[in-house]
């Protein structure tokens, strides 16, 4: 398949795929002198389902944190919807529509589900301190609408029966899952996750598998995401990316870069000599 | 021994008895202008209760009616219902027959494959399905379904990219019965006009512990007479609350959540979601609630685990209440005379333990509560009525509207059935078997006489296929086992396999037992351990497993359910009549017996016959008195895959004891 420039493709099971989103260009990211990812470039289209793979230490989760601008690249630019992404702190990129899960869930313990996926809503509310210390008038208002809107997330993922559960209190596949929820609650234009399926058994992955395919079908959200399991990644995805110490060996549809020499190389190893 | 009520009275004419109402859109017509503004049902959905009024529910059954109408539904078209138990769906139920047609609703559990039979069976032309899930079960099955034409669903979730040619969202069926001309309008009031007393209400697939499912056609006579006797017999109000979470295929969901709820006009609240329903009940905190004693058992096994776990103050505190609650609670409940005394500790109790035990549980409202379908351990029955909840105990089948015979007020306990229910006749057949007839019984099976004939003879008489006899003083039915289960050991005594498991499933730590004999020498025993009960014994003991298979093997859970066969043989030794049944030799199986494997019922109720031959191997150990037998299982996964299981399984000797007579004589 060939991607005309900002023309969008239409994908196997008969999704329209829309323009770029974000672009990289040729990014480069060092850690003092260990290059973490060396002149990669690929670019997320609107409603697509992209996945970033390659085996332990290929530098996946670093491209992800420069996706969501944690990191900075030496080299190499960014452009979110054309434009040149200026250096931003995390809540800036909540408010341009991004938002993201962990590898190692990092959610607030003590606090119920509920609560954790209302902190998702954070950018959306801004009534004022005195309002809501007073919870008169916009800040009652507020709640109730982003209370409804949280509640359609919970409803949506299945978690209604731990609402008002502490997290702490969750086995993982859950929190995971809670994780999912809090980033949807922000109504995210890209999402970003960073292994969804890691330390997951077989029917917890299929769950959220189906929860990630229905997230994108529902809201249309952009999705990229990193992960281990090639089967998952293969059936989810509609294009991926193959990154290997550091560099990407192979960008395409799963069926292209499953028959890549390099990927196969990459995954079943060669002799380095 | 025949037994008449009502003296020979039973068919109560549609005008008189129950006011001219003739169907059950007659009865929401009347709901809707007697009491338009109360509540009629409740679903909570993202995390609010919502309500529907009475003429909320009349409008929309109205429109739905006219959508289905427009959509091509004719007069006597079968249309099915799948999905859990939400008002959208029994709002269908009764637009179905509002525009003529008639509501089969499926089990939502079902695998395709099985409601590919009755979809086929019933010729059902539409399908409301509740979900993604539900909708891919028939598409998956459509090619087997000549006459399917349409689908609607409610939960749009997934399904926005499958050809709509022929699914439509419930909405917009809505839609277009709201945008209804004046043509259909006048039909479908014609329609609804022209239903009769005896035409057909439901259709309800019995889920079948033998061969495959029939359906038993129900008319509108069947289900309203019985929703008025039994509604009186229990003084139902329109204020009553319920909760409907039992399968809308079930015949008791039918009675309880459109039978009675629409003649009596309370409301139904339906729970978020299957694993909200702890939460749901106690928020609602129903007035009439029914369960099967499946249950109130793990209610109650979780009521236990906790209490292991609580402080020890508590748990002294709660041991002592409990006892005395034990002691006189069940008459307190039953209104006897009960001293002074021990009616202030009583009081004292309700304040501490059984009214925050009644509220975690869901039931400090309850009036009337039932439980059936199953034989409820006395201990269990015991305990809830201690804590002041007027739990009761009825006998019912599809086949009579569910009512055969209920337990009045002030008159239960444990071991029987109770009473014929108001306009019920009983009899009991030479053979020991269980009959019936009532304004409720059945009109046939569909499309097949030969069965209805088998079961109904001309008179109306059903046959229940139950054994069981009255008590002579009390005039109560008590029920002993299947008719066709009790067959004769090879020694000459009475096999009655449901009487020994009962006795065994009484025990926390065992889910399920099936009891194998007829026609042998001595009884043997395969058992399913409790996986929760169990497994909060092996943590307190420090006992570690990583799996079901390595608990219900360890030597240690084997002893202790020895213990309890051993008790039971004791107890079972005490009935002259069926001392035979004692259990020699048993083993624990090393999978839970699943409906989705074919052993038990989608009622789960244990099919004997089916586990007998697919655990052929296991039974022959049994009996050839090998100390262990390597085994292998086809397992099916929720998804329909198959797997395969394999243990190799100990086989214990049980201890045996002489019978009553026996020891007399010696």
């Amino acid at each position: 398949m060939t991607l005309a420039e900002d023309m969008g493709y239409t994908t196997a099971d008969g999704r329209k795929i829309g323009g770029v989103v974000m672009e990289m260009k040729n990014i480069t990211l060092r850690f003092g002198g260990v290059v973490a990812i060396k002149d990669i470039s690929f670019d997320i289209r609107e409603g697509e389902i992209r996945a970033i793979i390659g085996p332990n230490g290929a530098g996946k989760s670093s491209m992800l944190n420069v996706i969501s601008g944690f990191y900075v690249p030496q080299d190499g630019e960014v452009l979110f919807h054309g434009k040149k992404r200026p250096q931003m702190k995390p809540f800036e990129v909540a408010q341009q529509g991004i938002a993201r899960t962990f590898q190692n869930i990092a959610l607030f313990e003590g606090m119920s589900v509920l609560d954790n996926v209302m902190t998702g809503r954070l950018t959306h509310m801004n009534s004022s301190i005195w309002s809501q210390a007073l919870w008169k008038g916009k800040a009652e208002r507020e709640e109730v609408e982003n209370r409804e809107i949280c509640e359609r997330i919970i409803d949506f993922l299945e978690i209604q029966s731990i609402r008002k559960t502490p997290v702490a209190r969750l086995p993982y596949g859950l929190k995971k899952r809670v994780e999912l929820a809090r980033a949807l609650a922000s109504e995210p234009k890209l999402l970003l996750l960073d292994e969804p399926m890691a330390g997951m058994n077989v029917e917890e992955k299929e769950d959220m598998s189906r929860f990630i395919l229905d997230v994108n079908d529902e809201f249309g959200t952009t999705i990229a995401l990193i992960e281990h399991d090639m089967g998952v990644v293969m059936d989810l995805s509609d294009r991926v990316v193959v990154m290997d110490y550091g560099k990407k060996i192979g960008d395409g549809t799963p069926d292209e870069v499953r028959n890549n020499q390099a990927v196969i190389d990459a995954y079943l190893g060669v002799s380095h000599d | 021994m025949a037994r008449d009520t009502m003296g020979g009275n039973t068919l109560t004419n549609a005008s008189t008895a129950t006011g001219g109402l003739a169907s059950v859109p007659a009865l929401l017509r009347r709901n809707a202008k007697s009491f338009g503004a109360r509540p009629a049902y409740r679903e909570k959905e993202f995390g609010i209760w919502q309500t529907w009024t009475w003429s909320q529910t009349n409008d929309r059954v109205e429109h739905l009616a006219l959508g289905l109408m427009s959509l091509g539904l004719v007069k006597g078209d079968f249309v099915a219902i799948i999905g859990h138990n939400r008002p959208h769906l029994y709002s269908a139920m009764v637009a179905i027959q509002m525009a003529g047609g008639v509501p089969v609703p499926l089990y939502q559990d079902a695998v395709a494959e099985e409601m590919a039979y009755v979809l086929n069976h019933c010729g059902a032309r539409f399908v409301i399905a509740n979900d993604q899930e539900q909708v891919d079960k028939v598409l998956e099955v459509q090619d087997q379904l000549p006459d399917f034409e349409q689908m609607i669903y409610l939960d749009s979730r997934g399904l926005r990219k499958y050809d709509h040619t022929r699914l439509h969202n419930y909405d917009t069926v809505i839609t277009l019965g709201k945008d209804a001309g004046n043509d259909l309008r006048s039909e479908l009031k014609s329609r609804e006009d022209s239903l009769e007393y005896d035409d057909t209400c439901v259709m309800l697939y019995t889920s079948g512990t033998t061969g495959k499912p029939k359906g038993v056609v129900l008319s509108n006579r069947n289900i309203i007479e019985t929703a008025r006797a039994s509604s009186e017999f229990d003084n139902l109000r329109n204020d009553e609350e319920v909760l409907a979470y039992l399968p809308m295929a079930w015949v008791g969901d039918f009675i309880f959540s459109i039978g009675q709820a629409y003649w009596a006009g309370f409301c139904v609240n339906c729970p978020e979601s299957e694993t909200t329903l702890g939460t749901d009940l106690r928020e609602i905190g129903p007035t009439y609630y029914f369960a099967p004693p499946r249950v109130f058992e793990t209610q109650l096994t979780n009521v236990m685990i906790r209490m292991e776990d609580a402080s020890k103050f508590k748990k002294r505190l709660f041991d002592y209440f409990m006892d005395h609650a034990r002691r006189v609670g069940p008459a307190i409940l039953d209104g006897k005379p009960v001293g002074g005394l021990d009616r202030l500790k009583y009081a004292l109790g309700e304040l501490m333990i059984y009214g925050p035990l009644k509220n975690t549980l869901g039931f400090s409202n309850v009036r009337v509560g039932y439980t059936a379908g199953e034989a409820i351990g006395p201990e269990i029955f015991d305990f809830y009525r201690s804590l002041g909840i007027n739990l009761k105990q009825l006998y019912g089948q599809t086949e009579a509207s569910v009512f055969i015979t209920q337990q009045p007020d002030g008159e239960v306990r444990g071991d029987t059935v109770g009473v014929p229910s108001p306009g019920v006749e009983v009899r009991i057949g030479d053979n020991g078997e269980v009959y019936y007839r009532s304004p409720g019984t059945f009109v046939e099976y569909y499309k097949n006489p030969e069965s209805t004939a088998d079961t109904k003879d001309p008179e109306g008489w059903v046959a229940t296929g139950d054994a069981g006899f009255f008590e002579e003083t009390t005039g109560h039915l008590r029920i002993i086992d299947r008719a066709k289960d009790v067959g004769k050991l090879a020694t000459g005594g009475m096999f009655a396999p449901k009487y020994v498991e009962n006795k065994l499933k009484f025990y926390p730590n065992i889910l399920e037992a099936v009891v194998f004999g007829s026609g042998r020498e001595t009884c043997v025993a395969f058992i399913n351990i409790d996986l929760s009960a169990v497994g909060n014994w092996a943590e307190r003991n420090n006992i570690a497993y990583s799996s079901y298979q390595e608990l219900a093997g360890h030597p240690r859970v084997l002893g202790m359910i020895q213990e309890h066969v051993e008790e039971v043989n004791a107890s079972v030794a005490e009935d002259d009549m069926l001392s035979g049944c004692q259990v020699h030799r048993f083993l624990v199986l090393h999978k839970e017996l699943d409906a989705d494997d074919g052993e038990l019922t989608r009622t789960r109720k244990v099919r004997r016959k089916i586990i007998g031959e697919k655990f052929e191997d296991l039974v022959n150990a049994l009996y050839d008195g090998s100390p262990e037998i390597y085994t292998e299982t086809e397992v099916t996964y929720e998804d329909g895959r198959k797997g395969k299981i394999s243990a190799t399984l100990e086989i214990r000797d049980a201890k045996t004891y002489p019978s009553v007579s026996a020891m007399a004589a010696q």
